[in-house]
């Protein structure tokens, strides 16, 4: 989708100013108890003498002195492209949302064609990051957008797979897409934009409040036509996403975990509710693009003409023997395990963690 | 009347002669001076001096005496210049023969009773001793071991002032002393203890093999330290001249007492919360530190995350000189430092990642990481990690003996030393770029391995040259002369790269 410069009407400007200016308030209206999609769908002026009715008078003075030229230069001075949501330019799949951001600001290149968001925890353990990451190559090389809000844990997980595969992904930003946040994702967020874009609802150099990350998570849900959990506890955000996602009628699907696992009590609980099963991309694209579009047994085929001590080597890592040290008990043993995970490694069916320890690639 | 009398002051490790020179002269008013920039120790030695001489049975002269420690310029520390203070005075009164004090030095700490006491450093002034052409010297009994290392000079032990002046007078000849004891090879920790670990004891053998630093990593009780301390009895035995070095600078430290030769090759293990100086060496009174005291053996630095990172920087020029240089006021001491660096870490905060009992986020991760990275990361060569014993392998016998690793790992030193012949280099890990280009022969298979590997991105620039350096390790112990995919595969497998796969973690 090619927009040049910033298509955005006063209106919708308005409307973005607004909340921005209001960002603290509507943190403090939600300690109120007041539910965030209700205060996002009221317009301007209800919004306004519902969250801040100290500062109607003065907000309002300041709406009119508002010069619309400038807000649109902040964003062209930021590198940023934006539509607003009465552009036919502005991605579909988020008028679905009721509550849908008057105006999205982007950098890169937003992808065309099928989308599927892939979410999870921040604390994910390194199964879960493996996951995540394979999940985001899968998409990718199908062609699939690999959408996520760039947190740590799972989120970067699935970017970063999707980077791996050179596919599209986007990542949902809470605060001014021009802004990587977190701060240690600055390379990710930088390598994003060269392959997708990086989205998002607030205005540039806007510093996110608590609020608008399930805010964003609305995005997420709206731009996927499927959502994955891959790990999540309980009381996680991305079950936010999942929620929105259903109250929007997209699928959701879950990536089971042990029960004993409190990481995966979120993404568990999603799959008793009926939630689609996932347990590899095949199933991503299952969910996203319908039954048979997926990857079938190319899986196979790629450990196919493997000798067979590679294929045992191979079958012992994805049993959890992660080190060379675990792998052998003579030392022709230990010759052999050495040279045989680096050349697993060399095929791309292990990758080999900063500590030194082995990893099943999911493919 | 004049007398001169031949001790060693210890400048960093090496002896230095000093001259005493006693000048008595008779009439006037007593007085005792000691000139020659002495500290605190040495100026005391007037009344350790004055006191031995008379409860010793002879006289303490009448009228002014002076002692000058020359060279003025070098600073004199320690009570070990008292025997020569006391011999000068001696002399200078006419009370014991000139003559020998011309051929004999004299080194030790007196008691006011007389009697002599062990001072640190005996093996240096033998050294000295024998540098400055003298035929021997006279030692505190304790440490005649020590000093009859050195050949070709005479020992002569002494109990008090009385026997020392009986030995110059020659009443009695100075006594050989006994030989050096000769001491075993290992400290009694040998491989025959581990179960298990084949996989680790490989590549021990390939670390000591090409003298590669080297990272332990593995769960809490696992067993690195338990494979860290067993690495000295696998490094080849030392030659006698860095035995001798080794034995100086541990007697000059003070924790070598009463032995000979040292033949084990130090172990040295410095807990985390040691200051930089105490690791690198220094102190108002420069002493060697940690590094100097694991010169020729092995320096382990468990749990290197604990390490403050003052710390670790501090260790880069040892690392890299093989010497380092300690400066105080307007003194420098100089200590080697050559010395093979083994680390342990646990893997993430909580020491169990990757099973799922690890609690640590990724950015828990990547700050521990981030802690060990750095200039210290770079000179370690192999990353070993150490995983958990099967109960099978906890009950069948041992894989192989120190000894029996010992010998792989001569042969592969042997041809190290045939082909890095004057380079300067002694093992393949002291190899730099241009050495591993053109020692380094890959196979036209290998060739195209770390080719590919190296545009997969799994390897930095460094780190690419340090796969090299242990390939050719791993090629010596299989006494190939070029390096073939195998060994490359392997040298991969065990690579340190902090530099490589910036995303894996993004």
């Amino acid at each position: 989708m090619s927009v040049q410069g910033v298509q955005a009407c006063d209106a919708c400007l308005r409307r973005t100013w607004l909340v921005a200016r209001l960002a603290g308030w509507i943190e403090l209206a939600r300690h109120e108890g007041r539910r965030l999609p209700e205060v996002l769908a009221l317009d301007d002026e209800t919004l306004l003498r519902a969250v801040a009715p100290s500062e109607v008078s003065r907000t309002l003075a300041a709406r009119e002195l508002l010069e619309l030229e400038a807000e649109r230069a902040a964003y062209a001075a930021a590198g940023l492209r934006a539509v607003c949501r009465h552009h036919p330019r502005y991605p579909r799949a988020l008028l679905d949302d009721s509550a849908a951001p008057p105006i999205v600001g982007w950098s890169g290149e937003l992808p065309d064609g099928p989308a599927v968001a892939v979410v999870g925890t921040r604390r994910a353990s390194p199964d879960g990051l493996e996951v995540a990451r394979g999940l985001g190559r899968g998409l990718a090389a199908a062609g699939v957008t690999v959408v996520s809000g760039m947190a740590l844990g799972v989120d970067s997980a699935a970017h970063d797979g999707a980077l791996q595969a050179g596919g599209p992904t986007v990542a949902v930003l809470a605060g001014g897409a021009d802004i990587a946040y977190p701060r240690s994702k600055r390379a990710l967020h930088a390598r994003i934009r060269e392959r997708g874009a990086v989205i998002s609802e607030a205005p540039p150099g806007f510093v996110p409040r608590r609020w608008c990350f399930p805010a964003r998570n609305r995005i997420i849900a709206a731009l996927g036509s499927a959502t994955i959990v891959v790990q999540a506890a309980v009381r996680s955000g991305s079950l936010i996403t999942a929620e929105l996602a259903m109250d929007l009628g997209r699928d959701v699907g879950a990536v089971p975990g042990s029960p004993l696992d409190w990481r995966s009590a979120g993404a568990n609980a999603l799959l008793r509710d009926g939630a689609c099963v996932v347990r590899d991309a095949s199933d991503a694209l299952d969910l996203a693009l319908g039954v048979g579009h997926g990857l079938g047994t190319d899986a196979d085929a790629r450990t196919a003409g493997l000798d067979p001590a590679l294929r045992a080597l191979l079958r012992r890592v994805g049993e959890g023997a992660a080190s060379i040290d675990t792998l052998a008990t003579t030392p022709s043993e230990a010759e052999a395990a050495l040279a045989g995970l680096t050349e697993l490694e060399l095929l791309g069916l292990v990758t080999r963690g900063p500590g030194g320890t082995y990893q099943k690639v999911l493919l | 009347m004049l007398a001169h009398v031949t001790t060693f002051a210890i400048d960093g490790i090496e002896p230095q002669r000093v001259t005493v020179e006693v000048d008595v002269k008779g009439g006037g008013l007593p007085a005792f001076a000691i000139v020659g920039l002495g500290d605190r120790s040495v100026r005391e030695a007037r009344e350790r001096v004055t006191s031995a001489i008379r409860n010793s049975g002879f006289e303490f002269p009448k009228g002014k005496v002076t002692v000058n420690l020359a060279p003025a310029y070098l600073r004199k520390h320690g009570p070990g210049f008292d025997l020569a203070i006391a011999c000068g005075v001696l002399a200078a009164s006419a009370q014991i023969p000139r003559d020998a004090l011309a051929r004999f030095a004299v080194f030790g700490e007196l008691g006011l009773d007389g009697a002599l006491r062990p001072c640190n450093g005996a093996l240096a002034v033998a050294e000295g001793v024998l540098r400055a052409g003298l035929e021997g010297v006279i030692v505190p009994w304790e440490r005649v071991d020590e000093a009859a290392i050195v050949d070709l000079i005479t020992v002569g032990g002494a109990g008090d002032l009385q026997s020392v002046a009986a030995v110059l007078r020659g009443d009695a000849l100075p006594d050989r002393g006994t030989p050096a004891r000769s001491l075993v090879l290992s400290d009694g920790r040998d491989l025959a203890d581990v179960r298990g670990h084949a996989a680790a004891i490989e590549a021990l053998i390939i670390a000591a093999a090409g003298g590669h630093n080297v990272l332990l990593t593995g769960a809490p009780g696992t067993g690195k330290t338990m494979l860290a301390q067993r690495m000295p009895s696998i490094l080849p035995p030392m030659t006698r001249e860095e035995a001798l070095e080794v034995t100086r600078i541990h007697s000059i430290a003070g924790n070598h007492v009463g032995g000979g030769l040292i033949e084990v090759r130090p172990y040295r293990s410095p807990h985390h919360n040691t200051s930089p100086s105490g690791l690198i060496g220094g102190g108002s009174l420069p002493t060697p530190g940690e590094v100097s005291l694991a010169h020729h053996g092995v320096l382990f630095l468990d749990e290197l995350s604990e390490f403050p990172r003052n710390v670790l920087e501090s260790l880069r020029q040892p690392l890299e000189d093989g010497r380092v240089a300690v400066v105080r006021g307007q003194h420098i001491a100089v200590y080697p430092t050559r010395f093979m660096l083994v680390a342990s870490t646990n893997p993430c905060p909580c020491g169990f990642h990757p099973q799922r009992r690890c609690r640590c986020t990724d950015a828990d991760l990547m700050r521990h990481r981030r802690r060990l990275s750095g200039p210290l990361l770079d000179r370690i060569d192999l990353l070993l990690v150490v995983g958990r014993p099967s109960a099978e392998e906890l009950r069948a016998p041992a894989i192989m003996t120190s000894e029996q690793a010992r010998e792989r790992v001569v042969a592969a030193r042997e041809r190290q030393v045939a082909r890095l012949r004057e380079t300067g280099a002694t093992c393949n890990a002291h190899m730099d770029t241009a050495l591993v280009r053109r020692h380094v022969d890959l196979e036209p298979d290998a060739e195209r391995l770390l080719h590919t590997t190296y545009e997969r991105g799994s390897l930095s620039a460094r780190g690419r040259e340090r796969v090299l350096r242990v390939a050719r390790t791993i090629a010596d112990l299989d006494a190939s002369e070029g390096v073939t995919r195998s060994h490359l595969l392997r040298a991969i497998g065990l690579r340190q790269d902090a530099g490589a796969a910036p995303e894996a973690a993004a």
